[in-house]
């Protein structure tokens, strides 16, 4: 059986939304799965519109096109509600998810009657609560593996840690904070 | 042992650059190969490696940097895309015929205009008849397993000549996969140290490189060097059997995919030749006929051995990511259309235009092609007479 999950994130130029692509591609592999992970590139600026994708799969992936009907989306910035048509080709029995600081209630309408899964996160206060600065790509990195079921969240932590240590040996004070943005992300997604 | 690892085809390069250690790397930043020297900088900075990296004002300026260097003696290397890999255009010739063994990591990219960023093969299409060795890559692997094998082609004695290693730009340049690795012992050995007969920083022997050659002379220096791309083809698949016993990874002038009992195949070059697997193991399960021939080596142009590969087939799509701007289609498929006339091959040839400024190819489109070869071999074209896919109006001339 060939399983394959398709990601795909909107954000703006700036807030790492690629970053995030790529953070998911690489805990992924280091769970031993194939990964594809890419940004679409056009003229980059900081704010405007941007789009990266993932491809997770227990076979090797040789597909080279972006994704059209995502089983996932991950949006970084609700602003992007108004100008994207961020569910677009959007699987019915996949699911999205929202940084926002709006109630899932007040979300549901501006997503264009899509019929499957919402689910929003505040990373904002993920962030301030935990790291003292604005990071979304942490706390929806958390959200997303929540919201897709892509790996038991305990591995994901365990991986998480060590990779974090690893990158962070001089500054510890960086890991606990990230470990702590992504422990709260998954109790505060819904 | 291989190693496990994933990154980007631009991280892969970079990898195999540090793996080989070479000695000279002049370079000008231009997306999307710009991270290949920053990353080599990196490494200098690390003290991984001891490549001497010389920031030049141009691409004009780099390859001559390179030339110098190459000339001198060094084992020497570059990277650019596009509009690079244009300005370099007149002393791309001067490498060649100069016989010295370059590597250049061609990131491949659309030329101007209008300007644009994204994956095209008109920039190293554009450079074909200078002289240059080129290898295609369809993903980060093969990008890495090139370049592992670019020096070893180049510096053969019965070669000499430089060589080009292209990827598509972002498709593979910045997308992260998977990857498997060989430790930089067996790479080291393969690849071996450089040591040139003739160079010009050898004490013990007086030379000039790249004078005046009168008409009585000059002729037959061009043939000289026309001879070094036709031994060049041996040597390819010398390295890439030796290559194979290294990392157990095969490779040729190009790969057939379901193509040996196909009865419809698509001829491409690249990024989508992945893509296309994927339309073809679907389409076969559906009793369809399909197979892929992937270019590898573009020069020296295995023409021959494609037309032998692809003869029997009924019905062939030629895919160029490149306009030819000739009235006609693409530099691959004048040269293996021209291929397919020598072998006497009777198969139907539409030639495609795709993929252009970065056009994204889907399976989808890939399955429309297979489809027109079905009804082409029926004698019915639905291509049009001047085949694009996945152009967005129907109306081109508009």
């Amino acid at each position: 059986m060939r399983t394959l999950t398709e990601i795909r994130w909107h954000g703006r130029g700036g807030q790492g939304a690629k970053t995030a692509a790529l953070l998911l591609a690489d805990v992924a592999f280091n769970m031993g799965k194939h990964v594809q992970g890419f940004p679409e590139y056009g003229p980059e600026r900081m704010g405007a519109p941007i789009t990266a994708y993932d491809r997770i799969s227990d076979y090797p992936i040789r597909v080279h096109s972006n994704i059209y009907e995502p089983d996932f989306v991950a949006v970084v910035d609700d602003t992007l509600l108004h100008t994207v048509d961020v569910t677009m080709g959007l699987k019915e029995d996949g699911a999205i998810l929202i940084n926002t600081l709006k109630k899932k209630e007040e979300i549901i309408p501006l997503l264009n009657g899509y019929k499957g899964k919402v689910f929003v996160i505040d990373a904002r206060r993920v962030c301030m609560e935990t790291l003292g600065k604005y990071f979304p790509n942490t706390p929806m990195l958390a959200a997303i593996v929540k919201v897709s079921g892509l790996m038991e969240e305990d591995a994901f932590l365990r991986e998480m840690e060590s990779s974090l240590k690893h990158k962070f040996a001089k500054k510890p004070e960086v890991l606990e904070g990230n470990m702590r943005a992504l422990k709260m992300a998954f109790q505060e997604v819904y | 042992m291989a190693i496990k690892d994933r990154m980007s085809g631009n991280e892969a390069v970079a990898h195999a650059i540090r793996q080989i250690n070479p000695d000279v790397m002049p370079a000008f930043p231009i997306t999307p190969s710009t991270e290949i020297p920053q990353y080599v900088s990196s490494m200098i900075a690390n003290g991984e490696i001891d490549t001497e990296f010389i920031p030049v004002e141009s691409e004009h300026s780099s390859m001559s940097a390179a030339i110098g260097a190459s000339a001198a003696g060094a084992r020497t290397l570059t990277a650019t895309s596009s509009c690079g890999l244009a300005l370099m255009w007149e002393v791309l010739y001067v490498a060649a015929s100069n016989r010295l063994p370059i590597m250049m990591e061609v990131v491949n990219r659309a030329l101007s205009g209008p300007i644009n960023i994204n994956a095209e093969h008109s920039d190293s299409m554009g450079a074909r008849d200078c002289g240059w060795i080129q290898i295609y890559a369809e993903n980060n692997q093969e990008a890495y397993d090139n370049t592992l094998q670019a020096y070893r082609i180049a510096e053969h004695a019965s070669v000499k000549l430089p060589v080009m290693i292209c990827q598509d730009g972002f498709i593979t340049s910045h997308a992260v996969e998977n990857i498997t690795l060989l430790e930089d012992e067996p790479v080291k050995r393969f690849v071996g140290t450089y040591e040139p007969e003739h160079y010009l920083l050898r004490e013990d022997e007086s030379m000039a490189v790249g004078p005046y050659a009168v008409s009585c002379y000059c002729m037959e220096a061009k043939r000289a060097q026309a001879q070094a791309m036709i031994n060049a083809k041996d040597v390819i698949l010398q390295v890439a059997r030796e290559f194979e016993a290294i990392s157990g990874r095969s490779y040729g002038f190009f790969e057939e995919y379901r193509l040996e009992d196909a009865e419809y195949a698509i001829v491409a070059i690249g990024s989508v030749c992945g893509t296309i697997k994927e339309a073809v193991d679907g389409l076969r399960e559906k009793g369809c006929k399909a197979g892929l021939l992937k270019v590898r080596v573009f020069r020296p142009f295995p023409g021959e051995e494609m037309a032998a590969a692809l003869k029997h087939c009924k019905a062939i799509a030629i895919m160029d990511r490149c306009e030819g701007y000739n009235s006609v289609g693409g530099p691959l498929g004048a040269e293996l259309t021209a291929a397919l006339y020598r072998v006497k091959a009777v198969s139907e040839v539409v030639n495609i235009t795709y993929g252009l400024s970065g056009r994204d190819v889907k399976v989808s489109d890939v399955e429309v092609v297979y489809d027109g070869l079905e009804k082409l071999a029926q004698g019915e074209n639905c291509f049009g007479e001047y085949p694009y896919i996945g152009l967005r109006s129907a109306d081109r001339a508009e």
